[in-house]
This record gives C-alpha cells, sequence and structure tokens, in this order.
C-alpha cells in the first residue's frame, strides 16, 4: 500500500505530460481521417508554403466530444476554398487549409494556433467552434498580430481579446436572449429549471443572459444545477430540479451530453420541453435524445429549410461534396467565414496581417448562408436567431427573432 | 422524503458499475501489484463489441432474451482475449522491470485505445458519441406516487448481478485452487513459480477475467446511460480505481463497498449540495480515507518487504 502513493503520483505526472504534447497535425484540409475528408488537398502531397500559394490556417475538434462540429466546419471551408480556387484563387494564387485537430481541448487549440503561425506561417486563421478553445487561441492570435475569425464561438469575450480577431455568428447573450423571450412570449412559461454546463464558457454564457432576461420578463427560475462536460448520469440533477416543478428546463449544452440528459429526464418522469441554444445542433441529438428529445426547442443560426437561392445551392453543392449529408448550422458557418476570409484577402492590399484585419472589419452586408453579415465596431456580426423545434427525429423552423 | 428515496435508487445504480470495474482493478492489482490504467479502456472496447453485435443482431432479434446473452457473451470473450494480448504483448515483457515502466505502459495503452478508438477508418467506430440501443427494453418496476419515486427494470438486473459477480468471485478467490494460486502468486511470484505454480498461466487468466468483467460492466453502463463513446473509459476507470482504493485496492468486498459509498456520496453531493462540487467530494472522499485508513476501508496496510 506504502508504494501506492509514488506510483499514483508518477501516473498522474505521465497523464499531464501525455495530454500536453499531443497536437496531431492531420496535415493539409482534407488530409488524415481521410474517410470524411472532402477534396480541399491541392493535389495530393503537401504543397510547398511558397510564393504560389496562400496559406491559411484552421483549428477544430476533429476528435473528441465536439467532433461533428469540428468535422462539420472543416466540410464548410473546404467548399468556400474550392471553390474560390476555381473561380481562380486570391490574386493570382490558389489558396491552401492546413488544419490542426485540437481533440475538443482548449489546450491544444492553443498549441496548433501557435504552430500554424510560427512554423506554417499562416495569413489568417479559422477556427474554432467552441468558445473555450476559441478563447485559448485569440490570445495567441492577437498577440502574433495574426487575424483570426471564428465562425461559430457565441461568447462574447472571444473577440474582446483584441483587434483582430472576429466572429460571423451572433453572440451568446442574443442566443439566452431569444429563448428566455421565446420561452415566456411563444410557450407562456413562468416557471423554468437550468441544467448547465460548467466546464463550458459557452454554457455558462447563455445560462447567465438567460436567467437574467426570463426574470426580466416576469418568469421564475426555480433551480440551476449543473454537470461536467463528459458525465454520462444526471439523474441526481434532474431528480433535484424535478423537486422545484418547472415548466420547462434550459439546458445550453452540447448535443453530446443534451440527448443523454433528455432521456434521463423523461426516465425520472419530467416531461416539460427542454430548451437550448446552437450547441444542440447536430444530427447526433436524435441519435442520442431519441424519442425523449422530441418537443424540444433550441436556437440557432441557420435552418436548411431557408427557401432562399443562396442557401440551397449551398446545400446542394455541399451534398455533392460529402456523400449526401445535409449541411448544418456548423458548417453553413464554415462555410461563411472562410468566404468572408477570401474576399477580404481579394479587398486587401496584400496579405500582411494588419491588411487583411482591416479588410475583413470593413465586412458589411455580405450575404452569407446563414444571413448577412455586418461587423459591428466590436468586431460580431449582427444578425438574427432562429428557433428551431425538434419534430419527427429532425428540426424545424419555428419562428425568427430579432435583435 | 420521495427525492431522498429517488436519491439512493440513482447512487446505487451509478455504484454498482463502479463496483464491478473497480473489481476488475482490485484483481488485477492484488495479484501482479499492477494498477491496470488501461482496465477502463478494455472496458469501452468491451461496449463497442456489443454494440456491434447488438447491430448486426438487430432490432428484433437484440432485445431477447438469447440477444442479449449473445451480446454480453461477445463482448466477455472478446475482451477476455483483448486482456490476454494486452497482458502477453504489453507487460508480461515488462514483469521483471520496475513497476513504474509497467504503469507507464499501462497509461500508454489506455490512450492507444481511447484515441485509437476515435479514427474513422473501416470497423473504428469515429469520434462522437453513439446511442447504445435498449437491448433490455425498459420498465418501471415499481412507483411510489405519481411518478415521484422511479425504479427500472435494468437498475435491479445491474445490481443483482453485481453482486452475484462479487459473491463469485470472492468464491473463486478463497475457494478454489485457482484463486489460491493467485494468492500464492500475489504474495511472492518467484517463490510461486518454485512451488510449481504456472504463473504466467495464473496471471493471463487473471487478466482475461478482470477484462471480461469490465465489459460486462461496460455493458450494463451502457444500458443505464445510453450513451456509448470512445472516451468513456477514461472517466469511468478513474471513478472505478478510486472506488477500489477507498475500498482498499486488492480486497474484492472493499472494491464492491468502496463504489456503492462512491456513487451514493456522489449523487447526494449532487443532489443536495452544489452539483459543481461532484468530483471535488469524490476525491476529498477518497483522501479522507486513505487519511484515516491508509489502506482503504478493508485493506490491511502490508510491511513493505526490504
Amino acid at each position: 500500500m506504502r508504494r501506492l502513493a509514488p506510483m499514483l503520483l508518477a501516473a498522474l505526472a505521465v497523464l499531464a505530460a501525455a495530454c500536453e504534447k499531443k497536437t496531431q497535425p492531420t496535415g493539409e484540409a482534407g488530409g488524415a481521417p481521410a474517410a470524411q475528408a472532402p477534396a480541399t488537398a491541392q493535389g495530393g502531397g503537401a504543397p510547398p508554403a511558397g510564393d504560389d500559394v496562400i496559406v491559411l490556417g484552421e483549428v477544430g475538434a476533429l476528435t473528441g466530444g465536439q467532433a461533428t462540429f469540428g468535422i462539420s466546419t472543416r466540410n464548410g471551408i473546404a467548399l468556400a476554398v474550392k471553390e474560390a480556387n476555381a473561380a481562380g484563387g486570391v490574386k493570382g494564387k490558389k489558396l491552401v487549409v492546413r488544419v490542426y485537430d485540437d481533440q475538443s481541448k482548449p489546450e491544444e487549440a492553443a498549441q496548433a494556433v501557435t504552430r500554424l503561425i510560427t512554423q506554417d506561417k499562416v495569413v489568417l486563421i479559422l477556427g474554432e467552434v467552441a468558445s473555450s478553445s476559441s478563447l485559448a487561441m485569440a490570445e495567441k492570435a492577437q498577440a502574433a498580430g495574426v487575424p483570426m475569425i471564428t465562425p461559430s464561438s457565441t461568447n462574447p469575450s472571444v473577440t474582446e481579446k483584441g483587434e483582430n480577431i472576429f466572429r460571423v455568428c451572433f453572440i451568446d447573450p442574443f442566443q439566452g436572449f431569444v429563448m428566455a423571450k421565446f420561452a415566456r412570449e411563444n410557450l407562456k412559461l413562468n416557471k423554468v429549471a437550468v441544467l448547465q454546463d460548467n466546464k463550458s464558457a459557452y454554457s455558462i454564457g447563455l445560462t447567465e443572459v438567460f436567467r437574467q432576461k426570463f426574470a426580466e420578463l416576469g418568469g421564475k427560475i426555480t433551480a440551476t444545477e449543473s454537470y461536467s462536460q463528459g458525465d454520462t448520469d444526471y439523474r441526481a440533477q434532474l431528480t433535484a430540479i424535478k423537486k422545484t416543478q418547472p415548466e420547462g428546463i434550459y439546458v445550453p449544452g452540447y448535443y453530446s451530453e443534451v440527448g443523454i440528459i433528455a432521456r434521463q429526464a423523461r426516465e425520472l418522469g419530467l416531461k416539460v420541453p427542454l430548451m437550448g441554444g446552437d450547441g444542440w445542433d447536430s444530427e447526433k441529438l436524435f441519435e442520442l435524445g431519441g424519442s425523449a428529445i422530441e418537443g424540444s426547442y433550441f436556437s440557432n443560426h441557420y435552418s436548411p429549410d431557408n427557401p432562399d437561392e443562396r442557401v440551397k445551392k449551398f446545400i446542394a453543392d455541399y451534398k455533392a461534396d460529402n456523400n449526401g449529408a445535409v449541411p448544418d448550422a456548423l458548417a453553413a458557418l464554415g462555410y461563411d467565414a472562410a468566404r468572408v476570409a477570401i474576399e477580404a484577402l481579394k479587398n486587401a492590399p496584400d496579405t500582411s496581417g494588419p491588411a487583411v484585419r482591416a479588410a475583413i472589419a470593413k465586412t458589411k452586408d455580405f450575404p452569407g448562408v446563414a444571413g448577412n453579415i455586418t461587423l459591428d465596431a466590436k468586431r460580431n456580426a449582427v444578425k438574427s436567431a432562429v428557433v428551431l423545434k425538434v419534430q419527427d427525429g429532425k428540426s424545424t423552423y419555428v419562428t425568427t427573432i430579432s435583435p | 422524503m420521495s427525492q431522498l428515496i429517488q436519491h439512493l435508487i440513482n447512487g446505487l445504480a451509478a455504484g454498482t458499475i463502479y463496483a464491478l470495474v473497480a473489481l476488475g482493478y482490485t484483481m488485477v492489482y492484488g495479484v501482479l501489484k499492477l494498477i491496470n490504467f488501461a482496465h477502463g479502456d478494455v472496458m469501452m472496447v468491451g461496449v463497442y463489441m456489443g454494440y456491434a453485435t447488438a447491430f448486426a443482431l438487430g432490432r428484433q432479434a437484440q432485445r431477447s432474451m438469447w440477444g442479449v446473452v449473445l451480446i454480453f457473451a461477445v463482448a466477455m470473450v472478446g475482451c477476455a482475449l483483448l486482456g490476454f494480448l494486452i497482458e502477453r504483448f504489453a507487460y508480461r515483457p515488462l514483469r521483471e522491470k520496475p513497476r513504474l515502466t509497467a504503469l507507464i505502459t499501462a497509461i500508454g495503452i489506455s490512450f492507444a485505445l481511447s484515441y485509437g478508438f476515435q479514427l474513422d477508418i473501416g470497423f473504428l467506430p469515429g469520434a462522437s458519441p453513439r446511442a447504445f440501443p435498449e437491448v433490455i427494453v425498459p420498465s418501471e418496476w415499481f412507483i411510489i406516487g405519481d411518478r415521484d419515486v422511479v425504479v427500472w427494470n435494468w437498475q435491479v438486473i445491474s445490481f443483482l448481478i453485481a453482486v452475484a459477480l462479487m459473491a463469485a468471485l470472492q468464491f473463486l478467490v478463497y475457494r478454489t485452487r485457482f484463486g489460491k494460486a493467485m494468492r500464492a502468486v500475489s504474495f511472492d511470484h518467484r517463490t510461486a513459480a518454485l512451488m510449481g505454480i504456472p504463473t504466467d498461466r495464473i496471471i493471463a487468466l487473471t487478466f482475461m477475467l478482470s477484462s471480461a468483467l469490465a465489459a460486462g460492466a461496460g455493458l450494463l453502463y451502457a444500458i443505464k446511460d445510453t450513451s456509448v463513446s470512445p472516451l468513456m473509459g477514461l472517466y469511468v476507470g478513474l471513478k472505478a480505481f478510486v472506488a477500489a482504493v477507498i475500498g482498499g485496492i486488492g480486497n474484492v468486498p472493499g472494491a464492491v463497498v468502496g463504489a456503492l459509498l462512491l456513487g451514493l456520496v456522489e449523487e447526494f453531493v449532487v443532489g443536495y449540495a452544489a452539483s459543481t462540487w461532484r468530483d471535488a467530494v469524490a476525491f476529498g472522499f477518497l483522501i479522507l480515507v486513505l487519511l484515516v485508513k491508509p489502506g482503504g476501508l478493508f485493506g490491511r496496510v502490508a510491511a513493505e518487504k526490504v
């Protein structure tokens, strides 16, 4: 038994070390996880970062808990880059995206960014989906003076890291606001409980605004419980919530947890609707949640039901490249972010950090597939949100809520 | 009151799974003084084997009694084989090396399995969580009030299986020749070898047994929480390891009691105090036990042999 303590310590040390150094390059876009990789790879082997190409960097969760987000985003970016190259590239040069997998971990994301900047000398960085990872990245990108556009990180503090950081999606307070308004005015709920993911800046951000806004509109928050990403047993929290008899539960987490939460809530006899944000947006939600998630609502950036021509064309092109998969909001935002970046590279006099930064900042009424994008003085996109309802194993459009 | 009972049931259900996983840690530690950190990941592999079998059987067959038996059998036999391979090729060559070497190898295997299973090539499952099919059709066995307290059939089944396995294991270790050999190897494997005990075979069998147990536990876990992901082994494995240490690692009933206690402590912390404190309290509980009884609740502190 006495040997146990040193062994434990050693084990922890090794674990820590193992967690440190594992940012694996997944190579050029479309490299490693070959199965789903779209064709952004520029003619096979590693292209030289020479004079004839412009290298963009991307950091995404290709493995780990938020993998479907990272993969969707990568597919969206790949499509935009493919189209730009087909149309002659930028300034006569082809675009290349260098993608690193951060395994859904902020510390890996930070390392990947450092690598993109120092070794790959990228002109611009795209990523991440999870706000926690984007926050870690933004610090490095800002310090190095490399512009960064996050497609879908909605935590406000991401762009507050500095003038080089942009986003093409709305921010968390807005999503919390949208759901509070929807719950109070459309669903007419009086008492709502909250179950947040206390390991995620995103979830905490949404919760804060939701609580405040819901109370402002005359509703009552009956309980606030939390869980940690990766948990699979939420029965204790749900049992505590059940006692307060809420009419709805706000769960602003990610799909991998929300599906299970829904099942366990129903199992414990909680029949009220669940509500959430864009972290729910994944086909996986319906598989994991099964019939338990039916009748729940979430706010999102975009709905594939949108009849707009632009959106239709995007969906068709995306399907063609990805074995018929319907693009989710993450794919749409990845696509939009890459297109904003490409547009800025075209408009900038050269590809230096300050020039590209200034060009991105001028983005106004840019026709994205997830809504028109105008960047405000704080480098955030101003746009409306949609509310979707889970019905018959898919999400259906309910309403649009404007700022 | 009904809330208290529901918490008790939830806590016991969680603790039961920890217990089955903890038994594997305890057995391997008992025989080899090795903390097999890959144990949780072997469990994960077992769950995926069960998942694949259920998938192959189809919706109807997987829900029949024989379907469930087949799913458990495939996963447990498959994992026994995996346990054998790991022991044969990763641990046996290091048997005479310092103990730390094997421990680091164990962590290596743990990572190889949990990250290897996130690849999306061929038969490998990819990184995203999957929903485990409802192989035991859930039904409520008894309900107090208007669904105030809910108990599910699989919760009761899991609990009974865990208790039965614990009893079987206790019998095996203390009442059979194999158990006697295990204990002899545990005491001093060189001397045991001199006495004619086939130590390699005993150790290999212990690994196979503990891995099969892990697969069974994993399936019960997947049935309980419905989600299957390549990283599930790390989390459950760590908790089960803590449970084994609380109970006194190397001690079979200790592992079970430690696990049930851990499950209940976690449940009550989340239910009545702050849900953010769950892991802090779990590890705090571990530290407390180690401070008061360094050998764990049921363990004995062995004098260091010099």
